[in-house]
């Protein structure tokens, strides 16, 4: 397994958000957290990219224990996440925007740049503009893209669909596709359970920060108790 | 006329060292969101350094070099030791952590320097420059000339290279900066560095003209800060035209009123800043979309 969350906790102030968590992602492989809103999924993304401090448990990366690794030094490691809201640098152009995202990365990233721009070609004709201009979709596309430039190992995905239109939160979800198939190992947090399921190799399932369920996203697509909780089915 | 051009001479001169501070103000604020009220002993240092380090028979730009150098380290302990442990607390706690660090660091120099004034010899010479009937001496062009080459330097730092940009994208969005892998303890300690480095040199290039003394940082600093709360808290361009702002009508109301009121205008600056333009004559542009 690239990728191995044992007993994991993390805690706000005195609140329990996640009460030992086991995850694993194997190299190569779509793995999607889907549960309602509060459920802890961000959490587990952020401590998983060491910017929320686990309280209790391991993370281990391609075999080495990282749990208590700095937030920089696992972006070098591969662990690259594409946050909640995009997060971008707003009145720096998009080109910027990019070009930070290969910071860890000791080489000229021209050949990176475009690929982004090729995988979405609606961003190099916006290379100039300040990032915090364009409209969402676009942003969501270059956070992808940021995150795509630090060359990741392991590709962690915060609600990309968040507050997109049907049409692009489609297009979205086939760029993520497309990254699996070029051998990208990704782990995606959506609340949008039918379209994350419907792509995802395997699953799980959080409810108030435990895992309650797991099986491979067919599977838990066809599961009834899944169907009435998350899918409105 | 005449008059009127010496008087802009002069402001422009000291107007530049406060843009210089404000500069450093406005890096250090961008960084942590740290008011750095130390920022004006960084000038001190500078200065006091170099006059005493010259007196002792070191070369001049040897002396400066060592002014820089010691106040970057002393800015570097300050973001470690004072600032970076109190990372959690509120901003007027900060604020006065950096109050405390800038007493603490004028005992200091007392303590090394002594209190008297120091003397620095012009850098060239002190035969006067005439302009349209206005004096100018060679230590004013020094000034204007090392200031004019610092902003562009940093101006440069922060537009076109890697480093710099991503000071610029902790600033924007901190959470967004550690997760494309920026060290954002780093970033902290370079813009006090950075800061402190621009303060220094200042200082050094400012201390043929008032002699240096260990207090000299109070007043410049202070103004430093008017004139960054005038250009926007945080806006590089803004804390260099406020800085220009502050010095010339400084000198103006020393020139055609009475220079018993020149310290007074920074700070009925600041004040109809605060009342009038809370974000500052360049305060910034809103262009985030959500």
């Amino acid at each position: 397994m690239l990728l191995e969350i044992t007993g994991l906790d993390a805690h706000y102030g005195r609140i329990r958000a996640l009460s030992s968590v086991d995850v694993a992602v194997g190299e190569g492989e779509l793995v999607a957290i889907v549960g309602a809103n509060g459920a802890g999924k961000t959490t587990l993304l952020r401590t998983l990219s060491g910017v929320h401090p686990a309280s209790a448990g391991t993370i281990r990366f391609d075999g080495g224990d990282i749990t208590r690794l700095s937030a920089h030094a696992r972006v070098a490691a591969g662990i690259v996440q594409v946050p909640e809201g995009r997060q971008l640098f707003g009145p720096l152009s998009v080109e910027d925007n990019l070009r930070l995202g290969a910071f860890r990365r000791r080489h000229r990233p021209e050949e990176d740049l475009g690929r982004v721009y090729a995988m979405f070609p609606a961003l190099g004709q916006r290379r100039r503009q300040p990032a915090g201009t364009l409209s969402g979709g676009q942003q969501q596309m270059v956070a992808m893209g940021r995150a795509l430039m630090a060359n990741p190992r392991l590709l962690l995905l915060d609600e990309p669909s968040m507050g997109l239109a049907p049409l692009l939160v489609a297009e979205i979800f086939k760029a993520v596709q497309a990254l699996k198939e070029q051998g990208t190992t990704i782990l995606l947090v959506e609340q949008n359970a039918t379209a994350a399921l419907a792509i995802a190799d395997r699953a799980y399932v959080l409810e108030t920060g435990s895992v309650t369920l797991r099986g491979t996203g067919a599977a838990l697509l066809a599961d009834e108790g899944v169907r009435q909780a998350y899918l409105g089915l | 006329m005449a008059e009127f051009l010496q008087y802009l001479v002069t402001g422009v001169t000291i107007g530049s060292i406060y843009a210089l501070a404000a500069l450093g103000f406005a890096i250090v604020y961008n960084a942590s969101h740290v008011i750095n009220f130390a920022q004006g002993e960084f000038i001190m240092i500078g200065g006091m350094a170099t006059a005493t380090l010259t007196a002792a028979g070191v070369p001049l730009p040897l002396a400066i070099l060592a002014g820089i150098a010691g106040a970057m380290l002393v800015g570097v302990l300050i973001a470690k030791f004072a600032v970076e442990r109190a990372r959690n607390a509120s901003v007027v706690t900060l604020i006065i952590i950096t109050i405390g660090a800038s007493i603490f660091l004028r005992g200091l120099a007392e303590v090394v320097w002594g209190k008297e004034f120091h003397r620095l010899d012009s850098f060239s010479g002190n035969a006067p420059l005439m302009l349209g009937g206005a004096v100018v001496t060679t230590q004013s062009l020094w000034v204007l000339g090392v200031t004019a080459a610092l902003i562009l330097a940093t101006g440069l730092f922060f537009n076109r290279t890697m480093a710099g940009k991503a000071m610029l994208a902790t600033s924007h969005n901190r959470l967004a900066a550690q997760l494309v892998g920026v060290n954002v303890r780093h970033v902290v300690l370079a813009a006090f560095a950075l800061s402190a480095a621009l303060g220094a040199m200042g200082g050094a290039v400012v201390a043929p003209i008032t002699y240096s003394y260990t207090e000299m940082g109070i007043m410049l600093g202070l103004k430093g800060f008017a004139a960054a709360a005038l250009g926007g808290l945080g806006n590089g361009v803004g804390a260099v035209a406020g800085g220009l702002i502050v010095g010339i009508a400084e000198s103006l109301s020393a020139g055609y009123i009475s220079s018993a009121y020149k310290d007074a205008v920074a700070f009925v600056i600041i004040v109809a800043v605060l009342v009038f333009m809370p974000g500052g004559l360049f305060g910034r542009a809103g262009t985030e979309r959500v």
